[in-house]
């Protein structure tokens, strides 16, 4: 009986390796598509290597990404806050907070193998998640991306005891699938993922002001305008992030521009109303307003607060 | 506005369920500004929405529907009066079912889609996150 059933499990696990094995669409996609594009070559040797001790590679992996970010911080800064003793490894979420913590830009890559080289490309190392076992079996593990050879079709990673590791980019595919695909840039404000989308930049600039009031983000608005000047999140976040800093001047032009650019908003107009306004410039203030709630949708009753009290600016004045 | 589709399925849904029950106010400003984030996660729930209104296009799922007596107009006002969690919910259910072939809907998919609308409409009570309309 026990041989029969040990037979049964040794041939499950062969053929879930076999079908595993058959399947690694991004790594095929990426070396088969003709023109493509990333250098044959990129490697980030600069980027300094942390050993992990015992099972600390999420400490280990997020210091190395700090350093180069910026952050002088050493890996045992790192472990009471992302290490959890009683699940021996670090939750994704942990990484993201205490990156945050760091006055850093936590930024999720999309699941695409050309995300993760084209960030390595543009100097920017790769905070992975991988599973190294199996998906019922699973071994969890953090490692730094810093480099690729194409050629060689080898990624190359900062990754527990090894310095270098030459991964195979099919492996890599396999155990980062079965990590979902879970990849982060730490970056200090200002400088821009290659890969950013617009409206993901700017959550995590916002969920950075949330864990850390007092890193100025400021930057991070500056580079996405620069970048998305017509993206309607962008002016709003840049134009709320000049109000905070009380440059009033500075927050209407991108009302402004939000609300020419995208005139169904009804959030641009509820803003420049609100900025006009305290401005001094009623008149203006008054048709923002205005216009903000004939557009109304889930901001109405928003637009109408904004217009009362404009409104009421107004009366006290005559 | 055209956003990333991949921005769309993973920061999305869990960001209209998250976002829209916080505060809309900016933190720290007086002032009633619209935060960004609210901007981003009224967009996504948009786009989640038309992305279910599209499902009901469909001619097998029209044909089903019919066949059961549910109009497709009926089924389309129902998805339109779900909230924006709810319509975050099922495009994450969406997200993890196998991907569609070209033109044929995969059995699996299909009968997804149509328990949901029956789910909706208050016919069946499959899924945790639909909350059938009261009569």
């Amino acid at each position: 009986m026990f041989r029969v059933f040990n037979a049964r499990n040794i041939a499950g696990v062969f053929v879930a390796l076999l079908v595993a094995a058959c399947s690694t669409p991004q790594t095929t996609a990426l070396l088969n598509s003709g023109p493509h594009p990333f250098a044959d070559r990129a490697e980030l040797e600069q980027v300094v290597f942390y050993e992990q001790e015992a099972h600390q590679c999420g400490p280990a992996s997020l210091a190395m990404a700090l350093h180069e970010s910026g952050a002088g911080v050493k890996p045992e800064d790192l472990t009471s806050f992302v290490y959890l003793p009683e699940k021996q490894g670090s939750l994704q979420a942990e990484m993201l907070a205490a990156t945050r913590r760091h006055g850093r830009v936590a930024y999720l890559l999309r699941p695409e193998m050309g995300a993760v080289l084209a960030e390595i490309g543009a100097g920017n190392p790769v905070v992975v998640l991988q599973n190294l076992a199996l998906s019922w079996y699973p071994m969890w593990h953090y490692a730094v991306a810093v480099g690729y050879d194409l050629p060689e079709r080898e990624l190359i990673l900062r990754s527990g005891r090894e310095p270098r590791q030459r991964l195979p980019l099919a492996t890599f595919e396999h155990t980062w699938a079965r990590g979902n695909y879970w990849a982060m840039l730490v970056l200090p404000p200002g400088k821009l993922p290659q890969t950013a989308v617009a409206e993901s930049y700017i959550l995590a600039l916002a969920e950075l002001e949330l864990s850390s009031p007092q890193t100025d983000t400021w930057p991070g608005y500056a580079a996405a305008i620069q970048r998305w000047p017509d993206n309607l999140s962008v002016l709003i976040g840049a134009g709320n992030a000049a109000y905070r800093r009380h440059d009033l001047a500075a927050a209407e032009q991108y009302f402004l521009k939000a609300q020419q650019d995208h005139p169904a908003s009804a959030a641009a107009s509820n803003n420049l109303a609100q900025v006009q306004g305290e401005l001094g410039n009623y008149e203006a203030a008054l048709a923002s307003a205005l216009r903000a709630v004939a557009l109304g949708g889930p901001l109405e009753a928003v637009a109408r607060k904004t217009l009362a009290e404009i409104r009421q600016r107004m009366e006290r004045r005559r | 506005m055209m956003m990333n589709l991949h921005f769309m399925r993973f920061v999305g849904r869990i960001l209209v369920a998250s976002v829209l029950s916080m505060s809309i106010y900016v933190p720290g400003a007086q002032a009633d500004l619209v935060s960004a984030e609210q901007v981003i996660a009224s967009q996504a729930s948009r786009h989640d929405r038309d992305r279910i209104l599209a499902l009901l296009e469909r001619e097998e799922v029209r044909a089903q529907l019919q066949a059961w007596g549910v109009g497709a107009d009926a089924a389309k006002a129902r998805v339109d009066a779900l909230t924006d969690a709810e319509v975050a919910g099922i495009s994450g259910k969406l997200d993890s079912l196998p991907a569609a072939g070209d033109g044929i809907i995969e059995g699996l998919i299909f009968v997804f889609i149509v328990l949901l609308i029956t789910d909706i409409l208050g016919f069946t009570k499959v899924f945790p996150f639909t909350k059938p309309v009261r009569r």
